[in-house]
């Protein structure tokens, strides 16, 4: 049923013609539209320098009355001694993934629909169950441990040291690094948790103790809370990025699970880590770009590479005991299509190629 | 993903943390908190893959409104008094934005809670979406709004400029000090859950009222993401409240907190609201009115109060004070004047009051002309060339003193009567109030009521901005600055908005008067002197007028 009583009079705003528009009138600086306190990488700036460049202030760029608040000993900010590594210039570095807001969730967005659709095919299809069992065995354990490692690194490690960088540039980079980190971890463990609801016998949480108090993993989680427990964040992400990474993510993840699930029924699985896989070489291409201008810094980089060389006398037999300790898990899998050794070469391959681009010396045998 | 599918899955992810054996986490922050007897657990109950492609939609509703705006010709219905003054906020904004994430891993080293450390990294990941989002909607504005200056010099203003140091503070006071106080009472409990009901919702509620839809749909979305970030705050302060010993700190950093925050954030957003818009129907909301909506109601009453039944004591009197400050004492009337005194120091331009105006703020601050009305009209006069300085300089026909600053907050002292003035560090300092002197002098300390307190953090830095430039010529300054239009000698910040380049303000106009700084000269003082001048400065306004010169306090 309609009414017929009035309304009573609402109060809104009105639309008032204003010609506020860029062109609408010719004065000093009408068009001045681009951001000037800053030069962009090349001629013409991107949408992720003007978000991102000088958004974290800087005393020895603009910021004129200092940093207002410190700590009990009065340091505020970002201090650049919270590393060893030092830069004539930390605003050179500019994240080569370009990555803000827009980016982040397209990206993530995009693997979440990718990993969803493929559980659900493969749900449909009840492909689970054709999995080999000893590969079954394999995701229960040690697929899924790893995924403790992933969290561990997203959440102690490189959000920890998104606070801690000199600029915008680097901390964000490392942010959107955490952020794929615990989104892969996730990822991992919500896979194990799909297949313990679709294949008896499958014990979900069986990861855990492999991952506390296993033996192959028992290296690992030293490494990686080793590196959780390490001050200086440049070291943390070196550690990381160019150490832990090939050396025992990548061996595990592309020259083991990558080259063997799919032979054992499973393409579930690598697009799980192959979504991993990506993201962490997306996030090396920042740690790359970053640490090759500290070893290139014309002023400190001879004492960086020096500094860098004596963080893998620290970090890499750490990373390859670790690398190392997974070698029993290459024997679990029915069809070796690939031996450890085999894996490990190409681990080791990559690792020294990072050491090469950046013309570090690692004298001992990996 | 269904609400089961997201607890069963929330459920699930728990299972990724472990009790490290070999190393735990590098303590990087302290905190005088304990939270041994704390119980753990997760409001947030979210997960990364709900998460992304929820906030992907959040995005595209956002970058599609940009589109239509500029399609549909926004800017040929935007206010310019209204756009000028986003030219201040939206330079602040994305700081503490981008800080707030920074400050996560502040709470996430020292709660011992792995629950709450996943809503934690989520909230990470949100303020860098907030601090690029913002970032981006100000190039949109540089790019298409009839004046682009100031936008283009954003966040270079921002790090040396007077408003932007006040602005700063709160974003610098989440990533230093005691990690709870900063990242947990300061950040969330009273500046997310507290103040930004009135940044976030009642701002862009004006925006539209004046033509610009593009903040609220930009700020909205923002919003949409606080309610978590206030879950990861309540779920901390229950932790710390089952310690006893806990108390005592979160009494006294819900003081420094809650009233810093009014400071600062009802100073910047009351401004904006009262003398940004166009929109002067009586029937719309002054920015009190809202306070006492947001604020008052929905966060004091609704949220603050309920924790006396912890036991904890809410700081009730500042709360009032902060009312009365607003409500009797003009708080934002004696900002915004200010804000226009020092136009030529600023980086957006500043258009004077009307009849219309007048009316509006009679009607909704009774007795407000009497107190303001002759000063803006002096304003409006003054804002004209013809011969005078800016009216900073022309404290005789303006009669106007130049305040002096808040070593804490860094508004300055406005309510005159309310200064306080003590040597503190070896220095003499002023301070707006009662409990500013206390942050800085009591607060902020390694010791609390004889208990150490060695995490807390320290007042630094340069305080007084007038400071960096005692005895500079003005027009000096401003080029020092960088506020100086395309063709080297007019100002980018105007006290009118009147772009016909005869009419505008130039550098030539700023020569000849000499900046002081107020801090610098109450030092050089005798005690005497000192005695005298205070009491005279405490004895003047409202509006910032002198008191007569045999007056004192």
């Amino acid at each position: 049923m309609s009414t017929t009583e009035p309304q009573s009079t609402r109060s809104v705003p009105k639309p008032v013609f204003t010609d506020a528009e860029a062109g609408a009138l010719e004065f000093p600086s009408s068009t001045s539209r681009s951001y000037n306190y800053y030069t962009p990488a090349k001629r013409r700036a991107t949408i992720y320098e003007d978000v991102t460049v000088d958004v974290q202030p800087d005393p020895a760029r603009h910021l004129s009355q200092g940093w207002l608040y410190g700590f009990s000993d009065g340091v505020g900010g970002y201090p650049e001694n919270w590393t060893a590594l030092k830069s004539s210039n930390w605003h050179a570095f500019l994240d080569p993934n370009e990555e803000w807001e827009q980016t982040i969730y397209r990206n993530n967005a995009n693997i979440v629909r990718q990993v969803s659709q493929t559980v659900a095919n493969a749900k449909a299809a009840g492909s689970f169950l054709s999995e080999n069992v000893s590969w079954l065995g394999v995701v229960e354990k040690h697929i899924s441990a790893m995924a403790h490692a992933e969290h561990g690194i997203g959440m102690y490690v490189y959000t920890a040291c998104q606070r801690d960088a000199p600029t915008n540039m680097i901390n964000n980079a490392i942010a959107v690094a955490a952020a794929h980190k615990l989104r892969f971890a996730q990822d991992i463990i919500l896979h194990n948790l799909e297949v313990s609801e679709q294949v008896a016998g499958f014990d979900g949480s069986a990861h855990k103790a492999v991952w506390q108090s296993g033996g192959e993993w028992e290296a690992v989680r030293k490494n990686v809370e080793e590196i959780t427990g390490t001050r200086d964040w440049a070291e943390a992400y070196f550690a990381t990025t160019m150490v832990f990474e090939p050396l025992v993510g990548e061996l595990f993840r592309s020259h083991f699970v990558m080259q063997v699930a799919a032979l054992n029924g499973d393409y579930v699985t690598p697009v799980v880590v192959g979504a991993g896989e990506a993201d962490v070489s997306r996030d090396r291409a920042a740690a790359r770009r970053l640490f090759r201008l500290l070893v290139d810094d014309p002023e400190h980089g001879a004492a960086n590479r020096a500094t860098l060389e004596g963080w893998l006398e620290k970090w890499v037999p750490a990373s390859v005991k670790a690398g190392r300790g997974l070698q029993p898990i290459w024997s679990q899998v029915p069809d070796k299509m690939i031996t450890f050794e085999e894996s490990r070469s190409r681990a080791v391959t990559c690792f020294t190629g990072l050491l090469d681009e950046l013309g570090l010396n690692y004298a001992k045998e990996l | 993903m269904s609400r089961a599918s997201i607890t069963k899955a929330h459920q699930k992810i728990q299972e990724l943390s472990w009790e490290p054996t070999f190393v735990s986490p590098v303590e990087k922050f302290s905190t005088d908190y304990t939270f041994e007897k704390a119980k753990k657990k997760d409001p947030l109950k979210q997960i990364l893959r709900s998460y992304f492609p929820m906030e992907e939609e959040k995005d595209n509703r956002v970058f599609g409104a940009m589109d239509g705006a500029i399609r549909g010709n926004m800017f040929r219905q935007v206010q310019q008094r209204w756009m000028e003054w986003q030219k201040l906020f939206l330079s602040i904004i994305p700081f503490p934005e981008i800080s707030a994430a920074r400050a996560m891993p502040l709470v996430i080293n020292t709660v011992p809670n792995p629950e709450v450390h996943n809503g934690l990294a989520i909230q990470m990941i949100d303020e860098v979406r907030h601090s690029t989002i913002q970032m981006n909607l100000k190039r949109l504005y540089m790019n298409h709004y009839i004046d682009p200056a100031g936008f283009d010099i954003t966040t270079k203003a921002f790090q040396n400029n007077y408003a932007g140091t006040i602005g700063r503070q709160f974003g610098e006071g989440f990533i230093t000090g005691d990690a709870v106080t900063a990242a947990n009472v300061y950040l969330t409990i009273v500046a997310e859950t507290a103040f930004t009901n009135v940044l976030f919702v009642a701002m862009p509620g004006e925006a539209a009222a004046n033509g610009d839809y593009l903040l609220p749909t930009v700020f909205h979305s923002v919003q949409s993401d606080e309610s978590r970030h206030i879950s990861n705050g309540y779920s901390i302060i229950l932790m710390a409240l089952s310690d006893e010993r806990n108390r005592e700190l979160l009494e006294r950093d819900l003081r420094y907190a809650w009233w810093n925050n009014h400071a600062v954030v009802d100073a910047a957003i009351g401004t904006f609201i009262e003398y940004g818009t166009k929109d002067r129907r009586k029937d719309r909301d002054s920015y009190a009115e809202m306070w006492r909506r947001w604020i008052y109601d929905d966060y004091y009453r609704s949220y603050l109060v309920p924790l006396e039944k912890y036991g904890l004591v809410i700081p009730h009197d500042l709360v009032e004070e902060s009312w009365n400050r607003i409500w009797n004492k003009g708080y934002i009337h004696e900002v915004a004047q200010f804000f226009a005194t020092g136009w030529a120091a600023n980086y957006w331009r500043i258009d004077g009051m009307d009849d219309a105006d007048f009316e509006w703020f009679e009607h909704k601050y009774p007795g407000w002309y009497d107190k303001y009305g002759k000063w803006w009209e002096r304003y409006a006069d003054l804002s004209k060339k013809n011969g005078h300085g800016p009216i900073m300089f022309e404290g005789d026909k303006a009669e106007y003193q130049y305040p002096h600053r808040c070593w804490t907050c860094m508004v300055p002292c406005l309510i005159r009567e309310d200064m306080v003035v003590d040597e503190v560090d070896g220095q003499v300092r002023t301070y707006c109030s009662e409990t500013c002197h206390w942050t800085d002098a009591v607060a902020f300390r390694p010791e609390y009521n004889g208990r150490p307190t060695p995490s807390m953090g320290k007042l630094t830095g340069k305080r007084e901005w007038e400071s960096l430039y005692h005895g500079w010529d003005y027009a000096d300054v401003i080029k020092d600055l960088g506020y100086v239009r395309d063709d080297g000698r007019t100002l980018v910040p105007q006290p009118h908005l009147n772009l016909d380049p005869k009419k505008m303000w130039t550098l030539d106009e700023c020569k000849g008067h000499t900046m002081q700084s107020p801090n610098v000269l109450l030092n050089q003082m005798s005690p005497e002197e000192r005695e005298k001048h205070v009491a005279h400065y405490k004895a003047g306004g409202p509006a910032g007028r002198p008191a007569p010169q045999e007056a004192s306090a």
